[in-house]
C-alpha cells in the first residue's frame, strides 16, 4: 500500500513497506540524494532532514512514522537560491569532503530558527550530534555566527 | 591538423592535438608519451589530458581526487594561472582513468634521503625517477604530493595552450604574437578586440605549440591566495555528486557481509530467509563474503545481516594481546631498515643520563563519512565503474581482471569521494561492486557497506610498538636509539595491487622516526617488520602517524631529564639542522606566548614533526574543567614553501590536526575472536563541535620546496596533546588512546 508523503512541497506516493527508514526512501526512492547515510543509528547526522521544521535524523524514522512534511537539504535551497545558511557556509569556505554537510546545515538551520542569536555553548549543544571527519567544526561555528547576525539584520 | 603519428614521433614536454571543434592540451614527463585518454574518434587525433578548448570553452581536468583538501580548485588554479581564465568560467572535471596522469612525486618520495637534506641534485633525481609511475600506472591521490606534482606541469600545459592560442589569433589578425595579451578567456588584438579562446580552439589545433615561459609568482593572480572553492555550492546545497550518489536509470542497490574474521573463508551459507525478505531480487555468493541485491539500500542490508553464515578462522592471532605479543618479537629479528645510523649509539657519552622508554599504539579505522561503496555495469563485454577513490588506474586493471575484459573495456568515473583518508586507494570495494554487478549484467548495482560492514573491514592503521633509549647531557640531547615496530602496509599493499611480494627496506614504515630534522650526534633509528595478516593500510600521514607520537613524546621526555623547557630543547637541536622547522618552532612559541610555565589547571604541550615536506609544529592547551579535561586552545605553524590557498592550507592543518586529535583522544580498534570489536560511530567516535580546540594557524614560506598540505597536520597532535596531560598531570602517556588514562571531555 503506499504511503503519501509531503517533501520539499510536493507530494509523493511512496510503495515500500511500513519500517523502511524515511532516509532510504528519501535517497533511493524519491531520488533526492542530499541527505546522506552515515551510520544508520543516530550516531552522526549525515541524515538529518526537518519535519514540520524539528530536525530529524532520517535513519530513525520509518515511513509509517513521518508526522509531517518533510524538508530536505535541497528544499531549503538550491544553488541558484541559497538560503542564509547556505550562503553562510559557502562564504566561510566550510566544506571540505563535504559528505556531511547536508546534515550539519539542516542541523544549523534549525537551531537557527529555533535561537536567533545563538552562543557558543548553544552551538556546541546544538551540533555535537553532527560528526565531521575532515574537522571542519570551526568554519561550522563561524558560519553559524554570521548567518545568524545577517538573519538578525534582515 | 596533428596527427597522433607526430606526437608520439617527437619527445613533447607539453603536447597539443586537434579535436573536433578545438584544441587539447597536455604535459608529458617522458620520451613516450602515455596513451591518450579521452578516446579520439576514428580519423580524429590524440587528445592530450589537462586542457580542453572547444565550442563549449574551456575545460580543465584535474587528475586528482577530490576528497576535501582542495585539490580540484588548486589543480585548476594552476592551469588557469597561466591560460587567463576564471574558474567560475570554465569546467572541470575529475578526468578518466588514464595513465597519462601517473603521480611523478609520488614515486619521488620513495628516495632514501631524509626529505629536508634533498640536495638539487637529488631533487633532480627524485623528479627524474618521477618517470617510474608511469609503468606503474600510479594514478594516485595520496602522499600529500599532488601540488609537487602538478606544479611546473600543469602551469605549463596553461602557459602553452594560452601560447598556441595567441598564435592562432595572431595568424589570423596577421600580426605578430607579441602584440597580443591575454584576459578571461579572450586572446586581445592591438585595437583592443577580443577574440574568445572557444573561436580560435579550431585553429590552435592546427599549430604546433610555440615555446612558452612561465610568469613570475609576482604576476599571479590566482595562485597564493584564498580562492573559493569550485566544489563549494554543491557541497553547500547536496547537489555535489558522491559515489553512494550516482543513479545511472534502472539502478539496483545492493549490500555486502565478508568475513568479520578477515581473510578467513567463507565454509558456507543459508540465505533461506533472507530470499523472502521484502524487496530482495537477488543473493550473490562472492566466494568470500556474501551480497543482496533489493530494490533499496537498506532491505539489501536487512537482507544481507539475515543470512546464516558459517565463516572460517582469521589467518592471525584471534585478540589484541596476541597480536601485540607479535608484534614485539619483531624487536628479536633483524631489523628491516636502519636508515639513519649518525655517530655511535652502543657508546654512552660520559656523564650522560640515559633515559629507556616502550610506546604502543593501536590499530586504527580510517571511517570515512561516506561508508564504502561502488556502482557497477556489466554488459558481458563492458564494464562502467562509478566511485570516490583515489586510484582509479589501480581499480580499472583490477576490475578488469575481476570481470575477465580487456582495461579498455572498463570505463572508471570518478565522484567526489566522502572522505578517503587512504581508505579509497585500496580496491576492495570496487572489486566487490563488480562481482555483484556481474551477477545481474545489463543492470547497474549500487553496494553499499553498512557503517558496521565499514568499520570492521578496512585496512587499519598497523598497531605499532617503540623501543627508545636516549641519553642528555649538559640540558641537551646526545643520543637517540630508537626501534619501531609494525605491520608494513606498503609490503601488504604491493601484494595486495600486483600479487607480488613487497620486499626490501620500508621508508614507510620508519617515516617520521628517522628523518626528523633534529642535531643529535649519536642517532640510530631502526624499523622491524611484524609479518601479520591483519589487512593494513595508508592512513593520513601513515608511518609519521605513529612516529609522530612516539619520537615526540620521547623527545619531550628527554628534554624534562635535561631540566629543559620542551620548547627551547627541541628548538636549539632543530636550527642547526633544518631552519624552517625551528621557525616554526619560534612561530608557535610567539603565538602561543609560550613562557614553559603554566598556571594550575592548565597544561601546554609542543611537538615539532617533518612529514611530506613540510614541518609542522604544533602547541595543544589542555584545562582541568572540574575533574574534565578539556582540548582547550591549539596553535600550528607549518611552512610549507610556497602557500598555494592560504586558505587551503589553514584548512588541511586544522583538518589534519582534528583528525589526529580524534585518534589520540578514542581511536582504537581491538580484536576479540578474529573480529574487530568497534562495530558504529558510538564505539569508534571522533571529536565534535564540543571538544575541538579554538585554532589559530600561521602559514610560513621558507622552505627550499613545496612541501604537503593534507597529512603533515596529523602526525605532531599526538605527542603535542599527550604532552600538555603531562604538563597538566605529571603522568606520561606512552600509549594512545589518551581517554583510558585520563578524564578527557568527549
Amino acid at each position: 500500500m503506499a504511503t503519501a508523503l509531503k517533501i520539499n512541497g510536493k507530494t509523493h506516493q511512496v510503495d515500500l513497506p511500513d519500517d523502511v527508514p524515511l532516509l532510504w526512501v528519501l535517497r533511493d526512492e524519491v531520488g533526492l540524494t542530499g541527505t546522506k547515510f552515515g551510520c544508520g543509528v543516530a550516531a552522526c547526522g549525515a541524515c538529518t532532514v526537518h519535519i514540520d521544521g524539528e530536525s530529524v535524523r532520517s535513519c530513525q524514522v520509518a515511513l509509517s512514522d513521518v508526522w509531517g512534511e518533510v524538508t530536505t537539504i535541497e528544499g531549503l535551497g538550491t544553488p541558484d537560491a541559497m538560503a542564509m545558511i547556505q550562503q553562510a557556509w559557502v562564504e566561510h569556505q566550510v566544506a571540505q569532503c563535504g559528505y556531511c554537510q547536508s546534515g550539519q546545515i539542516m542541523q544549523a538551520a534549525a537551531l537557527l530558527a529555533e535561537n536567533p542569536s545563538p552562543t557558543d555553548q548553544d552551538i556546541d549543544d546544538a551540533m555535537q550530534g553532527n560528526l565531521c571527519r575532515c574537522g571542519t567544526y570551526p568554519r561550522i561555528r563561524a558560519a553559524i555566527h554570521d548567518a545568524a547576525s545577517k538573519l538578525n539584520e534582515a | 591538423m596533428a596527427s597522433i603519428g607526430k606526437i608520439l614521433r617527437r619527445t613533447f614536454l607539453i603536447g597539443s592535438a586537434a579535436i573536433v571543434g578545438g584544441v587539447a592540451f597536455g604535459a608529458y614527463y617522458v620520451t613516450r608519451p602515455a596513451a591518450n585518454p579521452l578516446k579520439p574518434g576514428k580519423g580524429e587525433t590524440a587528445l592530450s589530458p589537462f586542457v580542453l578548448i572547444d565550442q563549449q570553452g574551456v575545460t580543465l581536468f584535474a587528475p586528482r581526487a577530490e576528497m576535501g583538501q582542495g585539490v580540484m580548485t588548486t589543480w585548476a588554479a594552476l592551469i588557469a594561472e597561466e591560460l587567463d581564465v576564471e574558474l567560475d568560467a570554465i569546467r572541470i572535471l575529475h578526468g578518466p582513468a588514464a595513465a597519462a596522469y601517473y603521480n611523478s612525486a609520488l614515486v619521488g618520495e620513495g628516495l632514501p634521503n631524509k626529505g629536508y637534506d634533498i640536495s638539487n641534485f637529488q631533487h633532480n633525481l627524485g623528479e627524474a625517477l618521477g618517470v617510474l609511475g608511469k609503468p606503474l600506472s600510479l594514478q594516485v591521490t595520496g602522499g600529500s604530493t599532488s601540488m609537487k606534482d602538478g606544479f611546473e606541469r600543469m602551469r605549463m600545459a596553461g602557459a602553452t595552450a594560452r601560447e598556441t592560442l595567441k598564435q592562432a589569433a595572431a595568424d589570423r589578425l596577421g600580426v605578430d604574437r607579441a602584440q597580443l595579451k591575454t584576459e578571461n578567456g579572450t586572446v586581445i588584438a592591438p585595437d583592443g578586440t577580443r577574440l574568445p579562446y572557444a573561436d580560435l580552439a579550431e585553429a590552435a589545433g592546427r599549430i604546433e605549440p610555440p615555446e612558452a615561459e612561465l610568469r613570475d609568482p609576482s604576476q599571479w593572480r590566482l595562485l597564493g591566495r584564498s580562492l573559493p572553492r569550485v566544489d563549494i555550492l554543491g557541497k553547500s546545497t547536496g547537489t555535489a555528486e558522491f559515489g553512494i550518489d550516482v543513479r545511472p536509470e534502472g539502478l539496483k542497490f545492493a549490500s555486502v557481509r565478508m568475513n568479520p574474521k578477515l581473510g578467513g573463508q567463507m565454509n558456507g551459507f543459508d540465505a533461506s530467509t533472507a530470499e523472502t525478505m521484502p524487496g530482495v531480487e537477488k543473493i550473490v555468493d562472492l566466494g568470500t563474503g556474501v551480497a543482496v541485491i533489493a530494490s533499496n539500500t537498506w532491505l539489501a542490508i536487512q537482507a544481507v545481516e539475515a543470512i546464516d553464515v558459517d565463516w572460517g578462522d582469521a589467518p592471525y592471532p584471534p585478540d589484541t594481546a596476541a597480536l601485540f605479543d607479535r608484534i614485539a618479537k619483531a624487536f628479536d629479528d633483524a631489523p628491516n631498515s636502519t636508515m639513519r645510523d649518525d655517530g655511535d649509539v652502543d657508546v654512552m657519552p660520559e656523564g650522560a643520563t640515559e633515559l629507556i622508554a616502550e610506546y604502543a599504539v593501536p590499530y586504527l579505522a580510517h571511517a570515512t563519512m561516506e561508508p564504502m561503496n561502488a556502482t557497477a555495469l556489466y554488459s558481458g563485454n563492458t564494464l562502467d565503474l562509478w566511485c570516490g577513490n583515489q586510484a582509479p588506474t589501480l581499480i580499472q586493471l583490477r576490475v578488469a581482471n575481476t570481470a575477465g575484459l580487456e582495461t579498455e573495456a572498463v570505463e572508471v568515473h570518478t565522484t567526489y569521494l566522502g572522505g578517503g583518508f587512504g581508505r579509497r586507494g585500496e580496491l576492495d570495494f570496487s572489486e566487490i561492486a563488480t562481482k555483484v554487478a556481474m551477477a545481474m549484467p545489463g543492470t547497474p548495482i549500487q553496494t553499499t557497506w553498512s557503517r558496521e560492514e565499514d568499520m570492521r573491514h578496512d585496512f587499519y592503521r598497523p598497531s605499532a610498538m617503540a623501543r627508545m633509549r636516549g641519553a642528555v647531557k649538559d640540558g641537551k640531547a646526545v643520543l637517540i636509539d630508537g626501534k619501531v615496530a609494525s605491520q608494513s602496509p606498503t609490503q601488504q599493499a604491493v601484494t595486495r595491487y600486483t600479487g607480488l611480494p613487497g620486499g626490501g627496506p620500508d621508508k614507510v614504515l620508519v617515516e617520521g622516526f628517522f628523518n626528523q630534522p633534529y642535531a643529535v650526534p649519536n642517532y640510530r633509528m631502526s624499523g622491524y617488520i611484524s609479518d601479520l595478516a591483519v589487512p593494513v593500510g595508508f592512513w593520513r600521514s601513515v608511518g609519521n602517524s605513529h612516529n609522530g607520537f612516539f619520537h615526540e613524546t620521547f623527545m619531550d621526555e628527554m628534554a624534562h631529564a635535561a631540566g629543559r623547557d620542551p620548547l627551547e630543547f627541541r628548538l636549539e637541536l632543530a636550527r642547526p639542522e633544518f631552519a624552517p622547522a625551528a621557525g616554526c618552532l619560534d612561530a608557535v612559541k610567539e603565538m602561543s606566548g609560550w613562557t614553559g610555565k603554566t598556571p594550575d589547571g592548565v597544561g601546554r604541550g609542543v611537538a615539532m614533526t617533518y612529514s611530506f615536506g613540510t614541518p609542522v609544529a604544533q602547541v595543544i592547551e589542555v584545562v582541568d574543567q572540574d575533574g574534565t579535561i578539556r582540548i582547550n586552545k591549539a596553535w600550528i605553524a607549518c611552512d610549507v614553501g610556497l602557500a598555494l590557498d592560504p586558505g587551503t592550507v589553514e584548512a588541511q592543518m586544522i583538518g589534519g590536526m582534528i583528525y589526529g586529535l580524534s585518534a589520540a583522544v578514542m581511536g582504537e580498534i581491538t580484536f576479540a575472536d578474529g573480529e574487530v570489536e568497534q562495530y558504529n560511530f558510538p564505539d569508534y567516535d571522533a571529536l565534535r563541535m564540543h571538544n575541538v580546540p579554538v585554532t589559530e594557524v600561521r602559514v610560513l614560506e621558507t622552505n627550499k620546496y613545496l612541501g604537503g598540505v593534507g597529512e603533515p597536520g596529523t602526525p605532531p597532535s599526538m605527542p603535542a596533546l599527550g604532552n600538555a596531560l603531562f604538563d597538566l598531570t605529571g603522568t606520561r602517556a606512552r600509549s594512545l588512546p589518551l581517554n583510558t588514562q585520563f578524564d578527557l571531555l568527549v
